[in-house]
């Protein structure tokens, strides 16, 4: 117990760096703007740019001050999650991104469910029946998955089954139906990949000695392949899809575009077209935190589950 | 040699190479294979079905699709061809210092590439050209910000299994010098895994540019573009689903060729990267769009 602290304790110290990092990205990601803030935000209220109007904005937002100084002042700010104002709607960035939250978990928790339905299956199958027609489809299924443009994928999902069939309706919203044809497009390439990485590990397990000790006590094949083979085979894959986990995320950007769904990452475009930039600036790292912390909270449960990793490698 | 030879000896190779010198013919020969000029608008014949003068029909601004697909590889491949020039060496110069070099300067240079790897590539670069605007050096500045730290830790990874081995230990011991010995001794040990990798890349690359160009900050318009002609596209495609099936055919086959040549590449080259290189491209296409 002592120990996992210890381990918990240094992996929280190796995040500090790499927040403080996003950090500074973030922040830099502002001054790359090629006009002056105080002029965005004035044309955003809609108060004429006077060369005064400017000195003053400037000096309430605090742009004259060294860039340090500034920098640490935000940093000040966003540890309290105070991400500023919008400048469109000047309520804070914070509670509007929150606004926006629900819709994009929801689509990545259906998006997971679907890949388990859909890969478990498919890699158990097509280890069992190795080399048949139905594993070379599997295979298939994975190139086409991860070559397929989602954005492409999802309007043809649309065309086919809103328009041509009618079984999905492009614009009700409420329903777990509406996120049917968004989670497929999502799940595509995913649920293709894990089916061969399960297929893969599964055929190494059902080679091992104690699967054919259970064979050889005379279990039935159904509780060999289940309880013996599958069981060992899921963790690598499970391994990999905690790892990915927080990839989807970056993957429901394009899918919230095609489908219109209100999500973090069709409100990212539209602050982008709007040049809302503390807008931005929060969604960015919004998505960067998320994206550590959920990989952090995976590596402390691998290390939780195999104690080979806490006290092994640091560096994979 | 050898490589080539195994390389040539599988079909799929076979068909994603053939693939890829097709759309590098036609985008390369685009000017002298086109029906018509890609961007002239005439708004008299716009959204008209495939026909004599236009075998694929036209856009909503009358413009040809078919020479507009033709015209469409031209932008992405060119620029991910460029792309994917500045990250390799960019990833091979700080993969090699760090492995080699090793220490402070290894954690430091590390850490910036987990900051670096900490944003999902598509929302950085559309960030990164969201601020600074578009244009095609934003564009090209913003693809190599977000596509560089992976390799450059896979690099990095390979140089210090390398580092291990007697003939580099025999290296250093005979006392060669630092440059030498990354140069002449582990730099070519980590050329199997780059080649892999950005035959692979080169297809994230181009996936990555029209999925920007599908959300209105890639390529601009009027340049054809296949991502930017899916987002055309959209309005209409309930009366012209042509004019977005085509495009995405288009960037769905330039992917496929890559991602197949790749796979077989990393197949003659070193068997047991299946699953790392399975994961690998699974990651970059979910951030890619």
């Amino acid at each position: 117990m002592k120990l996992t602290n210890h381990y918990i304790f240094r992996r929280s110290l190796q995040l500090i760096p790499v927040l403080l990092g996003i950090s500074i990205v973030a922040f830099l990601l502002l001054q790359l703007m090629p006009s002056d803030p105080a002029v965005v935000v004035l044309r955003a209220a809609e108060t004429p740019t006077t060369p005064e109007a400017i000195a003053d904005m400037r000096e309430k937002l605090g742009l004259n001050r060294p860039l340090l100084i500034q920098y640490v002042d935000w940093l000040w700010h966003v540890l309290r999650l105070d991400f500023g104002q919008s400048f469109v709607t000047g309520k804070p960035v914070l509670q509007e991104v929150m606004n926006y939250l629900p819709t994009t978990l929801m689509l990545m928790s259906c998006t997971i469910m679907l890949i388990f339905i859909v890969s478990l299956p498919i890699g158990i199958l097509a280890a069992l029946y190795r080399d048949t027609v139905f594993d070379q489809v599997s295979r298939l299924f994975a190139y086409v998955g991860v070559s397929m443009p989602s954005f492409w994928l999802g309007f043809l999902l649309l065309y086919v089954f809103s328009f041509k069939l009618g079984w999905f309706s492009v614009i009700s919203r409420g329903s777990i139906v509406d996120w049917v044809l968004p989670s497929i497009t999502l799940a595509f390439a995913p649920a293709a990949v894990y089916a061969r990485l399960l297929r893969g590990s599964m055929l190494e397990s059902l080679n091992q000695n104690y699967v054919l000790y259970a064979r050889a006590r005379g279990l039935s094949e159904r509780l060999v392949v289940l309880q013996y083979a599958l069981k060992n085979a899921l963790l690598p894959v499970v391994t990999v899809f905690g790892l990915n986990f927080a990839h989807l995320l970056a993957g429901t950007l394009v899918v919230e575009n095609v489908f219109a769904l209100p999500g973090l990452g069709r409100f990212a475009v539209q602050s982008i077209l709007n040049r809302d930039y503390p807008m931005i600036q929060c969604y960015v790292c919004l998505t960067a935190v998320l994206f550590v912390g959920v990989n952090f909270i995976v590596d402390l449960t691998y290390g939780y589950f195999d104690p080979r990793i806490r006290f092994g490698k640091q560096e994979l | 040699m050898s490589i080539l030879q195994k390389l040539l000896d599988r079909k799929l190779a076979w068909f994603g190479l053939s693939l890829i010198a097709i759309m590098l013919l036609v985008s390369l020969f685009a000017p002298q294979i086109a029906p018509h000029d890609p961007l002239a608008v005439d708004l008299m014949k716009k959204l008209q079905p495939p026909g004599a003068t236009f075998p694929l029909g036209t856009d909503h601004l009358g413009r040809c699709i078919l020479s507009r697909l033709l015209y469409g590889g031209q932008a992405s491949l060119s620029i991910s061809l460029i792309v994917v020039m500045f990250t390799t060496s960019i990833s091979l110069l700080v993969g090699l210092v760090a492995g080699y070099v090793g220490g402070k300067v290894d954690s430091c240079l590390m850490r910036l590439c987990d900051v670096f790897l900490a944003f999902p590539s598509l929302i950085l670069s559309l960030a990164i050209v969201g601020t600074l605007g578009g244009g095609i050096g934003n564009l090209i500045f913003a693809l190599i910000a977000t596509h560089w730290a992976g390799y450059a830790r896979i690099v990095r990874s390979r140089v210090l299994s390398v580092k291990e081995s007697n003939f580099v230990q025999a290296a250093i011991v005979s006392g060669t010098g630092a440059l030498p010995i990354m140069i002449r001794h582990i730099l070519p040990y980590t050329l199997i895994e780059l080649t892999v990798l950005t035959t692979l890349d080169i297809s994230h690359v181009v996936l990555h540019i029209a999925g920007l160009s599908f959300l209105g900050l890639g390529i601009q318009p009027p340049t054809p573009e296949w991502g930017a002609m899916i987002n055309d596209g959209r309005e209409y495609f309930r009366r012209q689903p042509e004019l977005m099936l085509y495009p995405g055919l288009m960037l769905f086959l330039t992917t496929l060729a890559f991602n197949l040549v790749g796979d077989v590449l990393r197949d003659v080259l070193d068997p047991r990267m299946e699953q790392q290189m399975q994961v690998k491209t699974l990651k970059t296409k979910l951030e890619n769009g």
